[in-house]
Protein backbone atom coordinates (compact mmCIF):
# COMPACT_ATOMS: atom_id res chain seq x y z
CA UNK A 1 0.00 0.00 0.00
CA UNK A 2 1.36 3.19 -0.98
CA UNK A 3 1.42 6.29 1.40
CA UNK A 4 1.16 9.78 1.17
CA UNK A 5 3.97 11.13 4.14
CA UNK A 6 3.12 15.10 4.81
CA UNK A 7 6.15 16.83 6.75
CA UNK A 8 5.25 20.50 7.87
CA UNK A 9 8.52 21.10 9.69
CA UNK A 10 11.64 21.94 8.73
CA UNK A 11 14.61 19.34 8.74
CA UNK A 12 17.09 22.10 10.19
CA UNK A 13 14.79 22.44 13.75
CA UNK A 14 12.65 19.21 13.96
CA UNK A 15 13.54 15.54 13.65
CA UNK A 16 10.41 14.97 11.99
CA UNK A 17 11.35 14.89 8.29
CA UNK A 18 14.44 12.62 9.19
CA UNK A 19 12.16 10.15 11.25
CA UNK A 20 9.79 10.48 8.16
CA UNK A 21 12.59 9.78 6.03
CA UNK A 22 13.54 6.81 7.71
CA UNK A 23 10.54 5.43 7.48
CA UNK A 24 8.52 5.69 4.28
CA UNK A 25 9.07 2.87 1.97
CA UNK A 26 9.53 2.56 -1.47
CA UNK A 27 6.84 3.50 -4.13
CA UNK A 28 5.83 6.08 -1.45
CA UNK A 29 5.14 9.74 -1.50
CA UNK A 30 6.79 12.59 0.33
CA UNK A 31 4.79 16.14 0.24
CA UNK A 32 6.97 19.31 2.21
CA UNK A 33 4.77 21.92 3.18
CA UNK A 34 4.28 24.48 5.52
CA UNK A 35 8.33 25.40 6.99
CA UNK A 36 9.00 21.69 5.68
CA UNK A 37 9.15 23.27 2.44
CA UNK A 38 12.65 24.73 2.46
CA UNK A 39 13.89 20.90 2.69
CA UNK A 40 13.43 20.89 -1.06
CA UNK A 41 15.91 23.47 -1.25
CA UNK A 42 19.73 21.80 -3.44
CA UNK A 43 23.18 22.64 -1.64
CA UNK A 44 21.73 22.43 1.91
CA UNK A 45 23.40 20.01 4.66
CA UNK A 46 19.67 18.44 3.99
CA UNK A 47 19.76 17.66 0.69
CA UNK A 48 21.58 14.80 0.17
CA UNK A 49 19.52 12.86 2.51
CA UNK A 50 16.48 13.75 0.68
CA UNK A 51 18.25 13.19 -2.65
CA UNK A 52 18.70 9.51 -1.26
CA UNK A 53 15.34 9.10 -0.26
CA UNK A 54 14.46 9.97 -3.69
CA UNK A 55 16.09 6.82 -5.60
CA UNK A 56 12.37 4.93 -4.77
CA UNK A 57 10.01 7.72 -3.53
CA UNK A 58 8.42 10.65 -5.25
CA UNK A 59 9.09 13.88 -3.02
CA UNK A 60 6.52 16.90 -3.60
CA UNK A 61 6.63 20.47 -2.05
CA UNK A 62 4.10 22.62 -1.89
CA UNK A 63 5.16 25.71 -4.31
CA UNK A 64 3.00 28.62 -2.66
CA UNK A 65 5.26 27.84 0.68
CA UNK A 66 8.16 27.95 -0.97
CA UNK A 67 7.38 31.05 -2.67
CA UNK A 68 5.69 32.74 0.15
CA UNK A 69 9.53 32.03 1.78
CA UNK A 70 11.10 34.29 -0.86
CA UNK A 71 12.06 30.36 -2.25
CA UNK A 72 11.99 30.35 -6.27
CA UNK A 73 11.55 26.79 -7.44
CA UNK A 74 14.29 26.53 -9.58
CA UNK A 75 16.33 26.29 -6.05
CA UNK A 76 15.06 23.08 -5.72
CA UNK A 77 16.44 19.82 -5.79
CA UNK A 78 16.43 18.40 -9.48
CA UNK A 79 13.32 15.48 -9.42
CA UNK A 80 11.73 17.80 -6.44
CA UNK A 81 7.90 18.53 -8.11
CA UNK A 82 6.48 21.19 -6.77
CA UNK A 83 2.87 21.48 -7.20
CA UNK A 84 -0.57 23.31 -5.83
CA UNK A 85 -3.19 22.93 -3.37
CA UNK A 86 -5.13 21.09 -6.19
CA UNK A 87 -2.05 18.51 -6.68
CA UNK A 88 -2.18 18.09 -2.80
CA UNK A 89 -5.35 16.67 -3.16
CA UNK A 90 -4.72 14.35 -6.33
CA UNK A 91 -2.04 12.76 -3.75
CA UNK A 92 -4.45 12.01 -1.17
CA UNK A 93 -6.68 10.19 -3.56
CA UNK A 94 -3.41 8.59 -5.39
CA UNK A 95 -2.28 6.70 -2.03
CA UNK A 96 -3.92 4.34 -0.23
CA UNK A 97 -3.22 6.21 3.08
CA UNK A 98 -1.38 9.33 4.33
CA UNK A 99 0.30 9.90 7.34
CA UNK A 100 1.15 13.20 8.82
CA UNK A 101 4.83 13.72 10.48
CA UNK A 102 4.01 16.85 12.92
CA UNK B 1 -19.12 -1.47 11.97
CA UNK B 2 -16.71 -2.81 9.95
CA UNK B 3 -13.07 -3.05 11.62
CA UNK B 4 -9.97 -1.25 10.42
CA UNK B 5 -6.63 -0.86 11.43
CA UNK B 6 -6.02 1.89 13.28
CA UNK B 7 -2.45 3.00 14.51
CA UNK B 8 -1.59 5.69 16.63
CA UNK B 9 1.97 6.99 16.48
CA UNK B 10 3.27 9.10 19.07
CA UNK B 11 6.48 11.12 18.53
CA UNK B 12 6.26 13.80 21.47
CA UNK B 13 7.36 13.46 25.00
CA UNK B 14 4.94 14.02 27.49
CA UNK B 15 4.50 16.97 29.63
CA UNK B 16 6.10 19.75 27.74
CA UNK B 17 3.12 19.88 25.01
CA UNK B 18 -0.41 18.51 24.96
CA UNK B 19 -0.22 16.15 21.88
CA UNK B 20 0.99 12.46 24.44
CA UNK B 21 -2.26 13.25 26.43
CA UNK B 22 -4.74 13.98 23.46
CA UNK B 23 -3.17 11.12 21.49
CA UNK B 24 -3.74 8.47 24.85
CA UNK B 25 -7.87 10.32 24.89
CA UNK B 26 -8.21 9.65 21.32
CA UNK B 27 -6.81 5.82 21.96
CA UNK B 28 -9.19 5.61 24.90
CA UNK B 29 -12.43 6.67 22.74
CA UNK B 30 -11.32 4.53 19.57
CA UNK B 31 -11.09 1.45 21.68
CA UNK B 32 -14.88 2.39 22.03
CA UNK B 33 -15.24 1.75 18.39
CA UNK B 34 -14.23 -1.58 18.55
CA UNK B 35 -11.28 -1.27 16.07
CA UNK B 36 -8.23 -2.97 15.60
CA UNK B 37 -5.86 -0.31 17.25
CA UNK B 38 -2.01 -0.52 18.22
CA UNK B 39 0.21 2.31 19.19
CA UNK B 40 3.91 2.94 18.12
CA UNK B 41 6.25 4.63 20.10
CA UNK B 42 9.34 6.66 18.41
CA UNK B 43 11.32 9.39 18.54
CA UNK B 44 10.47 11.28 21.69
CA UNK B 45 7.40 9.40 22.20
CA UNK B 46 9.40 6.58 24.08
CA UNK B 47 9.32 9.13 26.68
CA UNK B 48 5.95 8.58 27.51
CA UNK B 49 5.96 5.08 28.57
CA UNK B 50 9.03 5.12 30.92
CA UNK B 51 8.83 3.84 34.63
CA UNK B 52 8.42 5.71 37.98
CA UNK B 53 7.39 9.13 36.57
CA UNK B 54 6.72 11.33 39.07
CA UNK B 55 4.94 14.67 38.38
CA UNK B 56 4.04 15.68 41.69
CA UNK B 57 6.65 18.78 41.43
CA UNK B 58 5.31 20.14 38.25
CA UNK B 59 1.47 20.04 39.19
CA UNK B 60 0.22 18.23 35.97
CA UNK B 61 -1.42 14.79 36.16
CA UNK B 62 1.19 11.16 35.21
CA UNK B 63 -0.47 9.74 32.82
CA UNK B 64 1.87 7.31 32.32
CA UNK B 65 -0.46 5.05 34.83
CA UNK B 66 -2.90 4.95 32.20
CA UNK B 67 -1.08 3.22 29.75
CA UNK B 68 -1.72 0.18 31.61
CA UNK B 69 -5.28 0.57 31.85
CA UNK B 70 -4.72 -0.41 27.73
CA UNK B 71 -4.76 -4.05 27.83
CA UNK B 72 -8.36 -3.76 29.75
CA UNK B 73 -9.58 -1.84 26.55
CA UNK B 74 -7.92 -4.75 24.21
CA UNK B 75 -5.23 -2.50 23.13
CA UNK B 76 -2.29 -4.96 23.72
CA UNK B 77 -0.06 -4.06 20.91
CA UNK B 78 2.53 -1.33 21.62
CA UNK B 79 5.24 -1.11 19.09
CA UNK B 80 8.62 0.39 20.58
CA UNK B 81 11.36 1.71 17.91
CA UNK B 82 14.56 -0.02 19.40
CA UNK B 83 16.79 2.63 17.70
CA UNK B 84 14.73 5.44 19.11
CA UNK B 85 15.15 4.08 22.75
CA UNK B 86 19.19 3.61 21.82
CA UNK B 87 19.60 7.47 20.62
CA UNK B 88 18.31 8.55 24.16
CA UNK B 89 20.55 6.44 26.13
CA UNK B 90 17.48 4.22 26.91
CA UNK B 91 16.54 -0.01 26.99
CA UNK B 92 13.03 -1.76 27.28
CA UNK B 93 14.38 -1.79 30.99
CA UNK B 94 13.57 1.87 31.45
CA UNK B 95 9.83 1.03 30.26
CA UNK B 96 7.11 0.31 32.11
CA UNK B 97 5.89 -3.04 32.16
CA UNK B 98 2.54 -3.32 30.33
CA UNK B 99 1.00 -6.43 29.86
CA UNK B 100 -2.68 -7.61 28.98
CA UNK B 101 -4.77 -10.25 30.29
CA UNK B 102 -5.93 -13.17 28.27
CA UNK B 103 -9.51 -13.30 29.40
CA UNK B 104 -9.42 -16.99 26.92
CA UNK B 105 -6.10 -18.46 28.64
CA UNK B 106 -7.18 -17.87 32.42
CA UNK B 107 -6.89 -14.27 32.54
CA UNK B 108 -2.83 -15.21 32.61
CA UNK B 109 -0.36 -11.71 31.72
CA UNK B 110 0.77 -11.12 28.27
CA UNK B 111 3.40 -8.51 27.32
CA UNK B 112 1.74 -5.68 25.11
CA UNK B 113 5.08 -4.03 24.35
CA UNK B 114 6.47 -5.13 20.61
CA UNK B 115 10.09 -3.95 20.24
CA UNK B 116 10.79 -3.62 16.63
CA UNK B 117 13.32 -2.51 14.45
CA UNK B 118 13.50 0.48 12.16
CA UNK B 119 12.83 -1.27 8.97
CA UNK B 120 10.29 -3.58 11.03
CA UNK B 121 8.20 -0.62 12.29
CA UNK B 122 8.15 0.91 8.30
CA UNK B 123 6.58 -2.22 7.91
CA UNK B 124 3.94 -2.43 10.60
CA UNK B 125 2.75 1.34 9.51
CA UNK B 126 2.62 0.02 5.94
CA UNK B 127 0.19 -2.10 6.75
CA UNK B 128 -2.71 0.27 7.95
CA UNK B 129 -5.85 1.61 7.37
CA UNK B 130 -5.67 4.88 9.33
CA UNK B 131 -2.67 6.20 11.08
CA UNK B 132 -2.92 8.89 13.14
CA UNK B 133 0.16 11.06 14.41
CA UNK B 134 0.79 12.57 17.57
CA UNK C 1 -23.93 23.71 41.15
CA UNK C 2 -22.83 22.88 44.93
CA UNK C 3 -24.01 20.37 47.09
CA UNK C 4 -24.53 20.84 51.21
CA UNK C 5 -23.30 18.42 53.46
CA UNK C 6 -22.58 19.18 57.13
CA UNK C 7 -22.82 23.06 56.89
CA UNK C 8 -20.36 22.34 54.20
CA UNK C 9 -21.03 23.60 50.24
CA UNK C 10 -19.04 21.02 48.00
CA UNK C 11 -18.68 22.13 44.73
CA UNK C 12 -20.11 20.84 41.71
CA UNK C 13 -20.13 20.92 37.81
CA UNK C 14 -22.94 21.97 35.74
CA UNK C 15 -23.74 17.96 35.02
CA UNK C 16 -23.40 17.32 38.95
CA UNK C 17 -19.49 15.92 38.77
CA UNK C 18 -17.52 16.70 42.22
CA UNK C 19 -15.09 19.09 40.83
CA UNK C 20 -12.19 18.34 43.09
CA UNK C 21 -12.24 14.63 43.52
CA UNK C 22 -9.51 14.42 46.53
CA UNK C 23 -13.03 16.02 48.43
CA UNK C 24 -14.51 12.84 47.94
CA UNK C 25 -15.99 11.14 51.07
CA UNK C 26 -18.65 8.38 51.17
CA UNK C 27 -21.02 10.85 52.82
CA UNK C 28 -20.71 12.82 49.63
CA UNK C 29 -21.49 9.84 47.62
CA UNK C 30 -24.92 9.22 49.78
CA UNK C 31 -26.01 12.76 49.11
CA UNK C 32 -25.87 12.34 45.88
CA UNK C 33 -27.56 9.62 45.15
CA UNK C 34 -29.76 10.97 47.49
CA UNK C 35 -30.69 13.66 44.81
CA UNK C 36 -31.34 10.90 42.56
CA UNK C 37 -33.78 9.01 45.11
CA UNK C 38 -31.28 6.50 45.07
CA UNK C 39 -30.42 5.21 48.47
CA UNK C 40 -26.92 2.92 48.15
CA UNK C 41 -26.42 -0.52 49.38
CA UNK C 42 -23.77 -2.46 49.23
CA UNK C 43 -23.99 -4.06 46.31
CA UNK C 44 -23.87 -0.09 44.92
CA UNK C 45 -20.67 0.32 47.19
CA UNK C 46 -18.47 -2.78 45.74
CA UNK C 47 -19.11 -0.85 41.88
CA UNK C 48 -18.64 2.53 43.64
CA UNK C 49 -15.57 1.11 45.29
CA UNK C 50 -14.08 -0.35 42.51
CA UNK C 51 -14.57 2.95 40.46
CA UNK C 52 -12.03 4.45 43.04
CA UNK C 53 -9.44 1.92 43.12
CA UNK C 54 -8.99 1.73 39.12
CA UNK C 55 -8.72 5.70 39.16
CA UNK C 56 -6.44 5.20 41.90
CA UNK C 57 -4.68 3.14 40.02
CA UNK C 58 -4.83 4.21 36.45
CA UNK C 59 -5.77 8.04 36.70
CA UNK C 60 -8.98 7.51 34.60
CA UNK C 61 -12.77 6.27 34.71
CA UNK C 62 -13.10 3.42 33.05
CA UNK C 63 -15.26 2.42 30.22
CA UNK C 64 -18.28 1.00 30.56
CA UNK C 65 -17.10 -2.16 28.59
CA UNK C 66 -14.17 -2.48 30.94
CA UNK C 67 -15.97 -1.67 33.68
CA UNK C 68 -18.59 -4.50 32.87
CA UNK C 69 -15.58 -7.12 32.29
CA UNK C 70 -13.77 -6.04 35.51
CA UNK C 71 -16.39 -6.04 37.78
CA UNK C 72 -17.51 -10.02 36.33
CA UNK C 73 -13.72 -10.52 37.00
CA UNK C 74 -13.52 -9.60 40.31
CA UNK C 75 -17.10 -9.95 41.53
CA UNK C 76 -18.58 -13.03 39.63
CA UNK C 77 -20.25 -13.67 35.95
CA UNK C 78 -23.29 -12.64 37.41
CA UNK C 79 -22.82 -9.16 38.43
CA UNK C 80 -20.37 -8.96 35.40
CA UNK C 81 -22.87 -7.67 32.91
CA UNK C 82 -25.03 -4.49 31.78
CA UNK C 83 -28.23 -5.81 33.03
CA UNK C 84 -27.08 -6.00 36.74
CA UNK C 85 -25.13 -2.77 36.45
CA UNK C 86 -28.05 -0.80 35.21
CA UNK C 87 -30.21 -2.52 37.44
CA UNK C 88 -28.02 -0.33 40.50
CA UNK C 89 -27.36 2.90 38.41
CA UNK C 90 -30.37 2.74 35.97
CA UNK C 91 -29.10 6.21 34.34
CA UNK C 92 -26.17 4.32 33.17
CA UNK C 93 -23.50 3.01 35.31
CA UNK C 94 -20.57 4.78 33.40
CA UNK C 95 -22.04 8.50 34.32
CA UNK C 96 -24.30 7.62 37.55
CA UNK C 97 -21.45 4.87 39.45
CA UNK C 98 -18.89 7.70 38.56
CA UNK C 99 -20.80 10.21 39.47
CA UNK C 100 -21.43 8.99 43.20
CA UNK C 101 -17.74 7.48 43.23
CA UNK C 102 -16.30 11.62 42.52
CA UNK C 103 -14.66 10.39 39.64
CA UNK C 104 -14.78 12.63 36.28
CA UNK C 105 -17.16 11.49 33.72
CA UNK C 106 -15.51 8.85 31.51
CA UNK C 107 -13.45 9.21 28.72
CA UNK C 108 -15.73 8.70 25.75
CA UNK C 109 -18.42 8.26 27.55
CA UNK C 110 -22.25 8.87 25.65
Amino acid sequence: MAMLHIVNKSPFEKVSFRSCLNHARAGDSILMIEDAAVGALDGTSFSDKLKTAMADKSVYVLGGDLTARGLSEDRMIDGVKAIDYAGFVDLTVENETTQSWL
Amino acid sequence: MATKKFMFVNRKAPYGSVYALEALEVVLISAAFEQDVSLAFIDDGVYQITKGQNTDAIGQKNFSNTFKALGDYEINKLYVEKESLEERGLTQDDLMDLVWEDEDDDWAEKPSIIMVNRSEMADVMAEQEVTLSF
Amino acid sequence: MALEIDGQSIELDEEGYLVDLSAWTPEIAKALAAGEDVELTDEHWDIINFLREYYEEYQIAPAVRVLTKAVGKRLGKDKGNSKYLYSLFPYGPGKQACKYAGLPKPTGCV
